[in-house]
């Protein structure tokens, strides 16, 4: 970044001299330090998948949730400063829950990730205020069908078939490209995504780590959104693990060669 | 000189206008203060494994039969059934209530969830706080459901805020046709312990074909909810009335123009 230091940097919503917002790429380095969030559209529902980086052994396994509910039909997943995910999934709630006080339906996915990502982008807009420090995962299944968003620290949010944030959003991307996407299960999608958390997961980085799955499915959870049962989180991180170990033989493999 | 003392102090009706005596008869802001919609009995029971509930599909305005298709037994969380009578608008209102609690509920996803004497007791403070707002919510509401220690929970709460419990409840015209026989089979807790799910619904529906022999304001199609110990809940819909016989009307004398 040529133009840092130069400072367009040190208030937010000022445009660099080539248009250039820097307060809201920092925000996406925020995002590319933590842990990688990943989720998958699939046939009926959407699964969304973290890794969720222990930071000390000190920590009570399970706290710290970085897989939240927003309504009884919508998920999110994120990557990047954690308090700030909570205050918008804050947001994200009382939005759908006073679109049912309203209107007495749920809320569809697509305006509630229209309405959340419109909450981000003010944030880049006033020098009082910094840019929300994550990229967010929204999805869900709605009447028009399951549907999943990424709402980026610019405010910008769009729709895909699979997502991924974080430290390994590269690999993870290559991964799902692979996926036969959005025909793939709820079921195949969730041992898809518990490999891909194993392959965007750097060893050498961070050693410890919580796999979280989640999952919205009309044929799986009756279109809620749940984690998913601890014998097929077992399950895939099994598979997920068996796979991981054996790559890394063949690594080995060729080292000794 | 006004010589009315009670004139004297107030604004006077030549400079300020006459008193408006509307304003006298304002009183607080209300808004069911008489049922539109309403659906009959809800009726429960329990039994060796649960407990099991029954409402027929009516909505009647007045003596119309207007709506043959209200469902008015409804699962809130995973193992809790709550049976509406009374105001069809007020039990939506309280449906929509009590789907937003569970809603913030699940936001914790720490394996807990409400119960059936969790969900009642919150029904309960909202039906008597609205009662006490002198704005009832004009039901009689039945839960149903498991208790912490996993043993049958069966619950009533009417739009005064007055709550029981009793192993077999009904309401409206159900409290005095369907409860004679229902206690035939369980009139203390502990006789729940015999009951089979079989002989409970057996006399469900015995006491529905009562109903509909003698409640006017009822319908021969009902739904039969069943809420099991393990925390299943089972929704029997668009149930009939099975082998009645109206004979007995040929004898009933009494009502309307008959003479004899």
């Amino acid at each position: 970044m040529t133009s840092i230091g130069t400072g367009y940097d040190l208030s937010n919503s000022v445009f660099s001299p080539d248009g250039r917002n820097f307060q809201v790429e920092y925000a996406s380095k925020a995002v590319e330090a933590d842990g990688t969030a990943i989720g998958i559209r699939c046939a009926d529902g959407v699964v969304f998948a973290v890794e969720k980086i222990v930071s000390s052994k000190l920590l009570v396994p399970g706290a710290n949730k970085k897989i939240q509910t927003i309504d009884k039909h919508v998920g999110v997943a994120y990557s990047g400063l954690t308090p700030d995910g909570r205050h918008l999934v804050d947001r994200g709630r009382s939005e759908s829950y006073s679109w049912r006080g309203l209107y007495k339906s749920p809320i569809g996915v697509p305006i509630l990730a229209d309405r959340l990502s419109g909450y981000v982008q003010a944030y880049t807009c006033y020098s009082s205020v910094r840019p929300f420090g994550v990229s967010v995962i929204v999805g869900g299944v709605d009447k028009s069908g399951p549907h999943l968003y990424t709402i980026e620290p610019s405010g910008a949010f769009w729709g895909y078939m699979g997502a991924a944030t974080g430290k390994g959003r590269q690999a993870a991307k290559s991964e799902l490209e692979k996926l036969d996407l959005p025909n793939i299960s709820a079921r195949d999608a969730v041992k898809a995504a518990a490999k891909i958390i194993y392959i965007a997961h750097d060893d050498s980085k961070d050693k410890d780590f919580e796999l979280e799955i989640s999952w919205v499915s009309t044929s799986e959870t009756g279109g809620d959104h749940q984690f998913v049962p601890k014998d097929l989180l077992d399950e895939a991180e099994r598979l997920a693990k068996a796979e991981d170990d054996d790559d890394d033989d063949d690594d080995d493999e060729m080292d000794e060669d | 000189m006004d010589h009315m003392p009670e004139n004297w102090g107030r604004p006077r009706s030549d400079v300020y206008g006459s008193y408006q005596h509307a304003i006298h008869s304002a009183g607080p802001q209300s808004h069911t203060q008489v049922p539109s919609i309403t659906g009959t009995s809800v009726i429960a029971m329990k039994f060796n494994n649960g407990v099991i509930l029954a409402a027929d599909n009516l909505g009647s305005y007045g003596s119309l039969a207007r709506f043959t298709d209200q469902e008015r037994l409804i699962k809130v969380g995973k193992e809790t059934v709550v049976g509406f009578s009374g105001d069809a608008s007020d039990m939506q209102y309280l449906e929509s209530m009590l789907e937003r609690l569970i809603i913030e509920d699940n936001y914790e996803q720490d394996g807990h969830n409400f119960r059936a004497p969790h969900i009642y007791e919150y029904l309960s403070r909202v039906m008597y706080n609205r009662r006490s707002k002198v704005d009832p919510l004009w039901n009689a509401i039945l839960v149903a459901g498991k208790k912490d220690d996993g043993s049958p929970f069966l619950g009533y709460v009417d739009l005064l805020g007055i709550t029981y419990s009793s192993p077999c409840i009904a309401t409206g015209y159900g409290a005095y046709l369907a409860i004679p026989l229902l206690r035939k089979l369980v009139s203390e807790d502990e006789d729940a312990k015999n009951v089979t799910e079989e002989q409970a619904r057996a006399a469900i529906d015995e006491s529905m074909k009562v109903l509909f022999y003698r409640d006017a304001r009822s319908l021969d199609k009902y739904t039969v909810a069943t809420v099991t110990l393990d925390g299943n809940v089972k929704f029997d819909k668009d149930v009939r009335c099975q082998n009645m016989n109206w004979r007995f009307a040929e004898g009933i004398r009494g009502y309307g123009t008959q003479k004899q």
